[in-house]
């Protein structure tokens, strides 16, 4: 074989990832600041290997693109500002997304597992025909993911075939990349083809506000199911959660029930959260419970009921009745 | 102005049900393995059901894509309300590669070929936990969207849907036609009576395959293993309260 010079055949590598491979990171934003799943994002897109690009598209970008640029590894941010994005509504957002891609054509567009992501990136995957593969867990290389299936009870890894890989990333599985130390340029984004008819739009949104960690990234989770039986007996488990500095969750039963709002529900269909500690007071453990939390680093469960499902998972379980041992835990922590 | 709702459901293995690896470690045990309707899937045909109680919808077509045994999911479905189904058939030995794609492209040719107004699915189906379909179904027509519903209410110009986001709740109009997806809060499914399981088995179901909807079914994944998940070690119960905040503390967790 030839021997070339170190710096030249560095050099001939990074040309052939040029070549085959580049991903564009869809980044999730609030027009003021980045989604953190985003970093968990671009985290994923890193260890594919090749160029990793940035679309940043809202009613006002500047603030986001400034700080996705700063984020290390990033080739390009392409910045995408029209009032017609308010709401982020996907019918809105697929042919900006489609004309970056007729453009630039990433052989894979990522972004961190949202409602925002799942609402959006499927649309994407149709126009292009591609099979769309949700909430991956590992990456195997640049054509094999790995995910799970039955609400967590089995894992598939699977080979795309696809020319495109449509992928999004459940944030527990990767770590957040570190803001600070890049330069990457800004572009504006390639103009979307035609005119979208207005079919659809946004009217508005009913956020919970709290002070609280927020569950995709609090160290800490107390949790309340049916056991809580009411939504005000919650202020007990917001107790213990302000003394931890913990964020608060609920069972779909809780949710169900109306004790709290569904953007606290953890499980397959809800958030699915891997924090350092997980409390679960009053929560059975059903399957489709434990699929959103069962890969927590300590799980703690509090039940009446010995024969709880939840105490198989537990790394300590307390049988007590969860009135008395809450406000005893708070007061001794 | 009444509306014609295309339902889309699917049969899984029931959501109660401790699933196995097969010994090839290339996918699950479903012989012999109790299957329902897909619980997202009831609650999308409650849904038109309601549509059509409330006068809103003239007509409710069901379809699965899935093997024979799937006839008993449209059965379900008919038993709920739905006036007549559609069943395209899937070997069974096609189903693990058959993808959202692949069902999108059948949904959107039928409701073209039945020009209907909805098209109302589940939002995710609880074996592959894709949570794509409606989206794609979508993306194919060209229609709006409102997925993960849960109030679904009919304007002058369209739909009025309340959807279960990552923060909260989000309010958006879209116009007719369009495809929505159910989550979970959107209604609690009837249970189908007996008078309406019997008068179910005089409902017109047609079969047909993809390939008569011009439908490529070519898989776009190959399966490279189905495994356990890692188990996680037994943990230990605690006498009480102290125990366990001393055993919290060892760990290194105390209040912030």
């Amino acid at each position: 074989m030839f021997s070339t010079p170190t710096k030249l055949s560095g050099l001939v590598n990074t040309l052939r990832f040029a070549r085959n491979q580049s991903t564009l990171v869809l980044v999730e934003h609030n027009n003021e600041k980045i989604n953190p799943v985003t970093l968990n994002a671009i985290t994923a897109a890193r260890a594919l290997g090749g160029e990793v690009n940035c679309l940043v598209a809202g009613t006002s970008c500047g603030d986001v693109a400034k700080e996705v640029s700063s984020v290390e590894g990033i080739s390009k941010v392409l910045v995408a500002e029209d009032a017609a994005f308010e709401g982020f509504m996907p019918e809105k957002l697929t042919p900006i997304l489609m004309a970056s891609q007729n453009q630039f054509k990433f052989t894979h567009i990522i972004a961190g597992a949202s409602a925002f992501s799942r609402g959006l990136l499927p649309r994407v995957a149709a126009q292009l025909d591609v099979s769309p593969i949700s909430d991956i867990i590992g990456i195997k290389d640049k054509d094999t993911f790995v995910r799970t299936i039955y609400a967590g009870n089995a894992i598939m890894t699977l080979k795309s075939m696809d020319p495109v890989k449509i992928v999004t990333v459940r944030t527990t599985a990767f770590e957040p990349a570190t803001v600070g130390g890049g330069s990457a340029a800004l572009e504006a984004a390639p103009a979307a083809a035609g005119d979208t008819a207005d079919v659809s739009q946004w009217v508005g949104q009913e956020l919970s506000k709290s002070e609280r960690p927020d569950l995709g990234s609090a160290k800490v989770v107390v949790s309340g199911g049916r056991g809580m039986k009411t939504g005000d007996n919650f202020s007990m488990l917001y107790d213990l959660a302000d003394k931890l500095g913990a964020g608060v969750g609920a069972s779909r039963a809780a949710v169900d029930a109306g004790m709290v709002p569904n953007d606290m529900q953890i499980g397959q269909t809800g958030k699915i959260i891997a924090p350092e500690l997980y409390i679960a007071v009053g929560i059975s453990g059903a399957i489709q419970h434990l699929a959103g939390m069962k890969d927590s680093k300590v799980i703690v469960a509090v039940n009446k009921d010995p024969e709880a499902p939840i105490f198989q998972v537990s790394d300590f379980g307390l049988v007590a009745d969860l009135f008395k041992a809450v406000p005893e835990i708070t007061e001794k922590i | 102005m009444a509306l014609k709702v295309l339902v889309g459901c699917k049969r899984v293995i029931d959501y109660a049900v401790k699933i196995r690896i097969k010994p090839d470690k290339l996918g699950v045990v479903t012989e012999g393995v109790k299957h329902s309707m897909n619980p997202f899937d009831e609650i999308a045909v409650e849904e038109a059901v309601r549509l059509k109680e409330r006068k809103l919808a003239k007509e409710i077509i069901v379809v699965t894509c899935g093997p024979p045994q799937a006839a008993e999911t449209i059965r379900t479905a008919l038993a709920m309300g739905a006036d007549r189904g559609i069943h395209v058939e899937i070997p069974l030995d096609q189903m693990d590669t058959f993808q959202p794609l692949h069902v999108s492209k059948v949904l959107a040719k039928l409701a073209e070929k039945e020009k209907v107004d909805i098209v109302m699915l589940g939002k995710l189906a609880i074996d592959d936990d894709s949570n794509q379909t409606a989206q794609m179904t979508a993306s194919l027509l060209d229609w709006p969207q409102g997925v993960f519903a849960s109030k679904i209410d009919k304007t002058d110009a369209g739909l009025e849907i309340i959807r279960e986001v990552d923060g909260g709740l989000e309010t958006i109009r879209t116009t007719l036609p369009a495809v929505l997806s159910a989550d979970l809060r959107l209604n609690e499914p009837r249970y189908a009576t007996l008078p309406n399981i019997m008068k179910a088995k005089k409902k017109k179901v047609v079969k047909m395959t993809p390939a008569d909807l011009g439908v490529d079914m070519a898989p776009r994944i190959q399966i490279v293993s189905v495994e356990d998940p890692p188990v996680r070690e037994a943990g230990q119960t605690v006498a009480d309260v102290d125990d366990l905040v001393a055993k919290l503390k060892e760990k290194g967790f105390s209040s912030a």
